[in-house]
């Protein structure tokens, strides 16, 4: 039995045979095997090598008719490479006398001719060396039972165990028999993590090398809200987790069944509860969790995917497919917050000597305004399918919005001219996550349509911590009582003035400041859809007088401890303890 | 007996796949087992990695070896096959 811990990607118990998927950057476990084994690995080789072969020939024949010889004949050289007899010799070799796995035997074979081939000082053969690895794929995804190509015709519940899945091959997995995925990459925020929760699988991601624990067909424990996976768990650990899958899919029954009621407190306060997302495709599933609109789309996603950067067309049908799948519910556009952390490849950062200060954001859209006007004009027409808000991100100063805002009348102005349909009654609004944004809360509020507080930046800005970097993260709180006052600020500005404010960050998630935010007079907040029904079930569970009277109090508190478990004890009153 | 030849490599790319798809589909044809020797490597005529892992280029001198019923016409082909250039410049 092996315990690993990674992130928590979507929540969820599951208990199930693992299936390894792309072998790609991974290695194969060590697996000793009985004598009595070894004809079993020597067929299986040999019926991977054959397997493999036909199918090079095959894509061979298919890449000749259609783009001739040249390009085919590199596949005519990996059908020559599968079939060469000193490779099966070697591996064979292996198999019988170390006693290990034909995967095990081939994955290093061709590890030991990966490395003879980097040795080498002539340039075209160091470079065959992805033929190699092309070559290892193959032959591997045989062995180890399936190819790729079958996971939408799986037969059987499995377990997904993969170095990283794209999003494109997660959504065409068989929903039906996926029961979870353990992966060794990713984060909270990684698209795979996004799909996880959309599809509603326990998904733990972060793992780093779990492809080295598992062989397919072991049996699997994935803990997504925990972050854990046991691999061959021992029978008490089974019960145990049984036991726990039982609770959460009675807990899941109950918070399911709060989707079509509202979000109101006790004393009849109505709050409005919007989604975060990254894709388009993700609206579907915020709705279905109870979202009333897409508080923030982080658009830069579809500038992190690919090498180039998208064109005006691909932007505009990303904001389109998410306006329509919103059906008239509000759809809030972030222009890209690059830079920092989020570099995308085509758009040629300099390294800042400090990010987080740097060039990034809107900073970089101002400095780089044709992309940022394609970005602009993207949103402009996709504004004509249905409700859209523009935000931009990290304003630091009035000139800024300013500058923003002129640069979209230009843009609506060469799309009159050029008669391109849009939508100029678009509302423009800003986040607040710098410290001089939240300060300067009430001129901004007079000039932007609505506020929205970004917690997670303006956390870091306020108390000069980067979370990112392990050795400071334990300051970053967004409880802290400094950022609280700040927050307190800008929603007073918002009232003030009459403009909205809600709240995007990762605060605005979490039961344990719902009745906080609620006290200091927050009525929107934006979050990622998983969270909406636990938030919504506690709003549903007070009023909005003790929630005053919490934020008073945690107010009047110095330090973060106290403020926290101040905060949980008062969330543990109202809610069922299963959520805390 | 062992059968002995000694070829200088004509065309400009040496070894590289083509020509040792040619090499390889060539010693097929016969049952002597030819070994390829190149600058203190080694290489199984059958066996397209270690053909390509002799980096043997324009100029290298290749001597081939054999043994077995077929040896000498299994030799003489390759050695034909090599200073033909393998139809290449």
């Amino acid at each position: 039995m092996i315990t690993k811990k990674g992130i928590s990607a979507a929540p969820g118990v599951t208990i199930g045979p693992a299936l390894i998927l792309d072998t790609e950057e991974y290695r194969i476990p060590r697996r000793t095997i009985p004598p009595s084994q070894v004809p079993h690995e020597l067929r299986l080789l040999d019926a991977a090598l054959e397997a493999s072969r036909e199918e090079v020939n095959e894509l061979r024949l298919a890449l000749a008719r259609k783009q001739g010889d040249t390009a085919a004949a590199i596949f005519e050289f990996h059908e020559k490479f599968i079939a060469d007899p000193k490779l099966r010799e070697a591996v064979r070799a292996q198999i019988e006398n170390s006693l290990c796995t034909a995967a095990y035997a081939f994955s290093q074979e061709m590890g030991r001719r990966q490395r003879a081939f980097r040795a080498v000082a002539n340039p075209y053969i160091r470079e065959r060396v992805a033929d190699l690895y092309d070559i290892e794929k193959r032959v591997l995804r045989h062995v180890l039972g399936r190819a790729r190509e079958d996971l939408a015709r799986l037969t059987e519940p499995v377990v997904i165990v993969a170095h990283d899945l794209t999003p494109s091959q997660a959504v065409q997995l068989d929903r039906q028999h996926i029961l979870g995925f353990a992966l060794n990459a990713g984060g909270q925020t990684s698209h795979m993590a996004i799909i996880a929760r959309m599809l509603g699988v326990p998904t733990v991601v972060g793992l780093s090398d779990i492809t080295a624990e598992v062989s397919g067909g072991d049996i699997v424990i994935v803990d997504g809200s925990h972050g854990i996976v046991v691999v061959e768990p021992d029978p008490p650990t089974v019960e145990r987790y049984r036991q726990q899958q039982r609770e959460y899919e009675r807990f899941a029954i109950r918070l399911r069944s709060l989707r079509d009621q509202p979000a109101v407190t006790l004393d009849g306060t109505a709050i409005t509860l919007l989604a975060n997302i990254e894709l388009p495709e993700e609206v579907t599933a915020a709705i279905e969790a109870g979202a009333e609109g897409v508080g923030l789309y982080r658009t830069e996603f579809l500038f992190l995917s690919g090498p180039r950067l998208p064109t005006e067309e691909q932007q505009y049908e990303a904001f389109r497919e998410a306006v329509v799948r919103a059906r008239g519910r509000p759809v809030t556009l972030r222009t890209i917050d690059l830079g920092a952390d989020k570099l995308a490849p085509a758009m040629g950062f300099q390294h800042d000597h400090n990010p987080v200060l740097g060039l990034r954001s809107l900073r970089y859209c101002l400095t780089n305004l044709d992309l940022f006007k394609t970005h602009l004009r993207a949103m402009l027409r996709a504004a004509t399918a249905g409700n859209v808000r523009i935000m931009f991100p990290m304003v630091a100063t009035i000139m800024e919005l300013r500058q923003a805002k002129a640069a979209l009348a230009d843009v609506m102005e060469d799309l009159e001219e050029e008669g391109v349909p849009f939508q100029p009654e678009v509302p423009v609004g800003i986040m607040v996550e710098t410290p001089s944004a939240a300060l300067l809360a009430h001129s901004l509020a007079r000039e932007a349509a609505f506020l929205s507080i970004g917690t997670n930046d303006l956390t870091q800005y306020m108390l000069a911590v980067d979370r990112a970097n392990e050795r400071v993260a334990h300051l970053y709180c967004p409880h802290n009582p400094a950022v609280l006052r700040l927050i307190r600020h800008v929603i007073r500005a918002g009232h003030r003035h009459g403009t909205e404010v809600s709240l995007c960050g990762e605060m605005a998630g979490s039961v344990l400041y719902t009745q906080l935010l609620l006290g200091m007079g927050l009525r929107c907040f934006s979050m990622a859809p998983k969270d909406i029904p636990e938030v919504k079930q506690l709003i549903r569970s007070t009023t909005i007088g003790d929630c005053q009277r919490i934020a008073r109090k945690a107010l009047q508190m110095d330090s973060e401890r106290q403020i926290l478990n101040y905060l949980r004890d008062e969330a543990r009153k109202v809610l069922p303890p299963e959520m805390l | 007996m062992t059968i002995v030849r000694e070829v200088v490599i004509p065309n400009r790319e040496g070894l590289h796949f083509r020509p040792i798809m040619q090499f390889v589909d060539t010693a097929q044809r016969f049952q002597a087992r030819v070994k390829v020797h190149c600058e203190g490597r080694e290489a199984d005529s059958r066996s397209p990695m270690e053909l390509l892992m002799l980096v043997a280029t324009h100029g290298s001198k290749i001597r081939l070896e054999a043994e077995g019923a077929d040896a000498e016409a299994a030799v003489e082909a390759l050695g034909a096959l090599i200073e033909s250039g393998f139809g290449e410049k």
